[in-house]
């Protein structure tokens, strides 16, 4: 098999957190990162304008709307009217930033989201709070897992879901320059600051964060961490084998406990519960590899080129996103990789369901998004 | 700027070129086209609009957002007649393969449209937004919206309308093509929208009724829009649905389908004779 590559990726290992796996890693929600860059965007350009729909406090527009009034847009629970205002304003010139929750913008208002903007080409920005399942306690209504599919889908879009708080800050100033629609995803939970301020950020690039030969993970959002982890697990990281065993034994008492009334034990019973002595067992099966970490906020457009050089080296695959498996960055993946590198490919994400309420941790447990199912997967390639 | 006479005639050539689109392209919207005839015409004829079709992207113009895109065979034949295209593109590419016209608008389609359209509901949020952007910048171009009576039953046509209300733009005046039907039948049969002019007074803006054939009511209605201040201006246009043909007047059906050649022939024999009061005929 041949496969062809033309870029250099970025080799990033060097830009990473030093000590990322201690516990003197900061912990900060990636939608702190949009509400810094929608205040430094608004200091470059005094066109940038930000819209919100009674959620300005939990999207973090709010520093924009004290520092720029007249330049904040409180729109009301109307995300439809939201999209069609900003498409107007950037029809005018200005560089809207519509906020608001993913499920109700771009889900609610996909419509508006596809002509009003994609089809007409404007300049809109779209911020999606809330994505994925650690949105947590909320439930099902409020965790957005289809939001990258419904926007990737769209012609003229790009779609970013960047890893942790500074890449978010670098993505929101990526956008107000970057001339058309772009949609642009974060999260509610404090996540790990991987990167650090200096770390490169381009669309279209995705950022080799730790190089391999064996397998190679392709992931967005703040799972990069998980995946991180996972590969330091195998790779006989002490430090970061020494984070799963301090993070299962309570974990698993929460999940092993969960059979409360009412609760579906069809789905409990096919929830693999993680234990230390469980993962020490698939990490001796799997023994020492090394694994490639491609941090890929850019999922539209993919940086296929960096994605297939390491496919082809590595010759297997594993995608890990906070999204349904259909439609996301497996599917973005696969897509690239199928005509050009085609590999074995297995998806971490949503398994084709709604979520549901619960801690994030133990969400993204239950649904099988952390770094054991990670290297569970990779077992599963390697063998 | 033409005369009422001028303007009645220029309606009638309208009317006429837009029956010769639809029936050549074989499919399109013929009874919401010709009902909105003379409201383009004045608009655009009337010197109502601030525009120049040789200087299209001139900042000062006033901007025209349509709404309910399916009527865009009128808008395409009246900014024909205003040299934004020539007369053989509009009468001979409307919904052909590869042409510019659409058969529902692409924002910069020909130059003076500002947006897509075609969904309904959406064209007044995008108008408002883009009336609130220039009221930011201090600019003092008028920006207008026509709407359809159907697209009323969009939640998102209620939530704009509320928006501009609370923001008091006056720089927007909607005019509102109160035709009374939609696809499936008459408006008050499918979901009744009165009181309209009640429910828009509600929402703080100004509502200016007209009859959307009368050019001097229409001009008025535009010209009394622009000196209302501190509110949105609705111009709600009783229109009457293929106006000029008397076999698509009133009729629901015509809604989404052009004329055959022989009905064709027909619908231009009547707006020619002005529907037989006069015997010369006219372009």
């Amino acid at each position: 098999m041949t496969c062809k590559a033309n870029f250099l990726p970025f080799v990033l290992a060097k830009h990473l957190h030093a000590k990322l796996f201690t516990n003197q890693v900061v912990q900060l929600p990636t939608r702190n990162g949009y509400g810094d860059g929608l205040v430094l965007a608004g200091r470059q350009n005094p066109d940038v304008v930000v819209l919100c729909c009674d959620l300005t406090e939990s999207t973090r527009s709010l520093a924009f709307q004290k520092e720029f009034p007249n330049r904040f847009v409180e729109v009301g629970v109307a995300e439809q009217n939201m999209m069609g205002l900003a498409a107007g304003m950037a029809a005018y010139g200005k560089v809207p930033f519509a906020s608001s929750y993913a499920v109700f913008s771009p889900g609610r208002n996909w419509d508006q989201v596809r002509v009003s903007v994609a089809y007409a080409e404007a300049n809109v920005k779209i911020a999606g709070a809330h994505s994925g399942i650690s949105v947590g306690p909320d439930g099902a209504t409020h965790q957005a897992l289809e939001d990258i599919a419904i926007t990737r889908v769209l012609p003229n879009m790009v779609v970013l879901a960047p890893c942790d708080a500074h890449e978010t800050r670098k993505a929101t100033l990526a956008a107000a320059a970057h001339h058309g629609p772009v949609y642009l995803r974060f999260t509610r939970e404090p996540s790990p600051v991987l990167t650090t301020p200096r770390s490169p950020f381009m669309i279209g690039k995705a950022q080799v964060f730790r190089t391999g030969t064996d397998a190679t993970i392709v992931a967005c959002g703040p799972l990069v961490y998980e995946a991180l982890l996972a590969a330091e697990c195998i790779a006989g990281n002490g430090a970061a084998q020494r984070i799963l065993r301090d993070r299962y034994p309570a974990l698993t008492a929460r999940l092993t406990q969960s059979a409360l009334p009412g609760h579906t034990r069809e789905r409990a019973q096919t929830v693999t519960v993680w234990t230390p002595e469980s993962i020490r067992d698939l990490l001796s099966d799997i023994g020492r590899r090394d694994i490639e970490v491609i941090n890929s906020p850019s999922v539209k457009p993919l940086d296929a080129d960096t994605i297939a050089k390491s496919a082809a080296k590595t010759g297997r695959v594993v995608t890990v996103e906070e999204h349904q498996i259909t439609g996301g960055l497996f599917g973005a993946v696969a897509e690239a990789l199928a005509p050009r590198c085609p590999v074995p490919i297995l998806p971490i994400g949503m398994p084709d369901s709604f979520g549901e309420s619960g801690e994030p941790r133990e969400l993204l447990e239950k649904y099988g998004m952390t770094a054991p199912f990670i290297i569970q997967a990779i077992g599963r390639l390697l063998s | 700027m033409m005369t009422i006479a001028q303007l009645e005639r220029k309606a009638s050539a309208i009317r006429q070129d837009c029956i010769r689109m639809l029936t050549e392209a074989g499919s399109g919207h013929s009874a919401g086209s010709l009902g909105m005839a003379d409201i383009f015409t004045a608009l655009y004829f009337g010197g109502i609009f601030t525009h120049d079709p040789a200087h299209p992207d001139d900042p000062h113009r006033d901007r025209l957002f349509l709404s309910n895109g399916h009527i865009c065979p009128i808008w395409y034949t009246t900014l024909a007649h205003a040299g934004y295209c020539s007369r053989e593109e509009m009468l001979h590419t409307l919904r052909a393969l590869g042409t510019r016209l659409q058969g529902h608008p692409h924002r910069k389609a020909l130059p003076p449209i500002e947006n897509p359209s075609g969904p309904l509901g959406q064209g007044l949020s995008q108008a408002v937004g883009y009336a609130l952007a220039a009221k930011m910048d201090r600019r003092k171009f008028q920006v207008y919206c026509i709407l359809s009576d159907g697209e009323h039953d969009e939640g998102q046509t209620w939530e704009a309308i509320l928006f501009a209300g609370k923001h008091r733009l006056d720089n927007v005046t909607a005019i509102l093509d109160r035709n009374n039907i939609q696809i499936d039948g008459m408006t008050e049969d499918i979901m009744p929208l009165e009181p309209l002019r009640a429910k828009y007074e509600a929402f703080n803006w100004h509502v200016i009724e007209i009859d959307g054939h009368h050019h001097e009511q229409i001009i008025a209605a535009c010209s009394e829009a622009k000196a209302i201040y501190e509110k949105p201006v609705l111009i709600l246009a009783h229109t009457i649905p293929g106006k000029g043909v008397d076999f698509m007047e009133f009729q629901y059906e015509w809604h989404g389908k052009p004329p055959n050649a022989a009905e064709a022939k027909e619908a231009l024999r009547q707006l020619r004779t002005l529907g037989g009061k006069i015997h010369g005929e006219h372009e």
